[in-house]
């Protein structure tokens, strides 16, 4: 493992402090927790917490801040952050008109998200949630845990953020996020997989000629292995398993989402967005918006992620309201 | 029978044994989670050990159930509210309690597997620490029932959460990140059926003595 770092037990507490000496003007760290919160709290308006494990940088806390999240709670590496923490974050920035929680579909996340609402809730904090789960890579069904959440949460922040911010009530904003996760649909792929300091080696082994199809982003295996093939074939395999999941229709309109997973270069996600948008138009659906970058990442792995998320009138609007993070501006 | 000294122990001996298979977990759950079931296990326990001074005097229920805070605090994961609840529900039963009777020991692992299904909405079969701790105590009561020792039926019953975890090993995973494998996790050992070996296997080390 080739890594800057000083210490495998003091990643996730030292990436806070360079966050919070980077970016003072948009986030503050409350004191004795891995939680970011707004430096610009804002009154009379439902605030916002996710998190989730450390590792997806810029998400969460690279996403707090005005029209989007009020908190972000921030676990060990690919762990979910525990629910004392999650109950700080709660605390914080709550302004009376309750808090949203957005989790992203994960055993542990659910697990400790819900007992931090169950403390809030003790102390008569309005808590509600919602869980993203826009990977279409994992069958959704009785018998599995159901589907993971992962880029597509990125739009759940944005749009719920922009909702917020105009006052609506927390019934409200939540409605609005629950569109976007009906909404959104993500696959992924990773060409070489990631180390979580820790561990000190790979998740998995690829070799040279293989690709691994459905990741996900905790360098967990994805659903299929296959070899290698160009970027258009690769862009071709996931777009169909997304518009089949998704059956947009002619005319219809999308935001679009080419997420690197933190080792891709620009110029290798820009191709594949070309391919998306030859699809897309091919197909007669029109793209609104496309965002290309790294959102949601897995550390040091060499992979991307394709989001397709259909809009209506006013996801439109909410997505082009004004954003203003470290890691979205709008 | 067992003394609160024994409760102390065997959370020692447990803390121990989860930093010397902190790798193995971590392997195990490489293969079919995200690899790091040893990590948060050992640095949940460890902590548990650094707090034990601030809480070993107190009754073994309020011992249990700092145990179980702590590694809600400091676990993470599925398996901090999973280990953390067990505990702290095994601690709920034995209320006032410093020595612990045979239904005592049986009635707590009867309460920590309850919390643990209620707080994963799991059941046995999905490959899971369930698919340990429930044979094993299943086990226990037969062997109470048959007029064994408690220390015999621990005895006993850590072996019958081996067998559970080479059980997992044939069945496909439809809790927790493993579910997404599919049938790839066919074959695999489950990390958190496992850890929960080695939690009887500390409670037979320390019921041999």
């Amino acid at each position: 493992m080739k890594k800057f770092i000083n210490d495998v037990e003091n990643v996730e507490n030292e990436m806070l402090e360079g966050i919070v000496l980077a970016h003072p003007e948009y986030v503050t760290r409350l004191e004795g927790f891995d939680v970011l919160v707004r430096s610009d709290k804002k009154a009379g308006k439902v605030a916002l917490v996710s998190g989730g494990g450390s590792g997806h940088e810029p998400s969460h806390g690279g996403f707090v801040g005005k029209g989007m999240l009020d908190g972000a709670v921030a676990g060990s590496v690919f762990t979910s952050p525990t629910p004392d923490q999650v109950f700080e974050a709660i605390k914080a920035v709550d302004a009376g008109q309750g808090v949203l929680l957005v989790i992203k579909n994960y055993t542990g996340d659910i697990m400790n998200f819900e007992m931090a609402a169950e403390l809030a809730e003790a102390e008569g904090i309005k808590v509600v949630n919602v869980v993203t789960n826009d990977d279409v890579a994992v069958e959704d069904s009785l018998y599995t845990t159901g589907r993971r959440g992962v880029a597509g949460t990125v739009f759940v922040h944005k749009i719920a953020g922009a909702k917020a911010e105009t006052g609506a009530s927390l019934d409200d904003v939540k409605n609005t996020a629950e569109k976007v996760i009906a909404n959104v649909r993500t696959m992924g792929v990773a060409l070489k997989p990631c180390t979580v300091p820790a561990a000190g080696k790979p998740g998995f082994e690829l070799t040279e000629e293989e690709m691994e199809l459905g990741i996900g982003i905790h360098g967990e295996p994805g659903t299929e292995r296959k070899p290698i093939q160009t970027a258009d074939e690769i862009v071709d395999y996931l777009m169909e398993r997304i518009l089949k999941d998704m059956s947009p229709e002619t005319g219809d309109e999308v935001a679009v989402m080419v997420n690197g997973a933190g080792a891709t270069p620009p110029m290798e996600l820009y191709i594949l967005n070309r391919r998306v948008q030859q699809i897309l138009a091919e197909k007669g659906i029109k793209v609104f918006k496309t965002f290309v970058g790294d959102y949601m990442t897995s550390i040091d792995m060499a992979g991307a992620s394709i989001t397709l998320l259909k809009l209506d009138d006013e996801l439109k609007e909410l997505l082009m309201a004004e954003a203003d993070t470290i890691g979205f501006k709008m | 029978m067992a003394t609160k000294v024994e409760v102390l122990d065997f959370i020692r001996l447990f803390a121990d044994k989860m930093t010397e298979h902190r790798q193995e977990l971590t392997d195990l759950d490489q293969a079919i989670g995200d690899g790091d079931h040893g990590i948060n296990m050992s640095r949940g326990m460890k902590a548990v050990i650094e707090k034990l001074p601030t809480f070993e005097e107190k009754g073994t229920d309020e011992i249990l159930k700092s145990v179980g805070m702590t590694l809600v605090s400091t676990v993470g994961g599925a398996s901090g509210p999973l280990y953390g609840t067990a505990f702290m529900k095994a601690g709920m039963v034995v209320k006032g309690k410093d020595e612990l009777s045979e239904q005592d020991i049986i009635n707590m692992f009867q309460e920590a597997i309850v919390g643990i299904q209620s707080r994963g909405k799991a059941v046995k079969g999905e490959k899971t620490m369930l698919d340990s701790i429930m044979p094993a105590l299943d086990q226990i009561k037969a062997s109470i029932e048959a007029g064994d020792s408690i220390e015999d039926a621990i005895v006993k019953g850590e072996q019958a959460a081996w067998d559970g975890v080479e059980f997992t090993k044939t069945i496909i995973a439809t809790k927790g990140r493993a579910s997404y494998l599919g049938e790839r996790s066919i074959g695999h050992q489950d990390p958190g059926a496992t850890s929960m070996a080695y939690l009887f296997q500390a409670a037979k080390e320390i019921a041999k003595k």
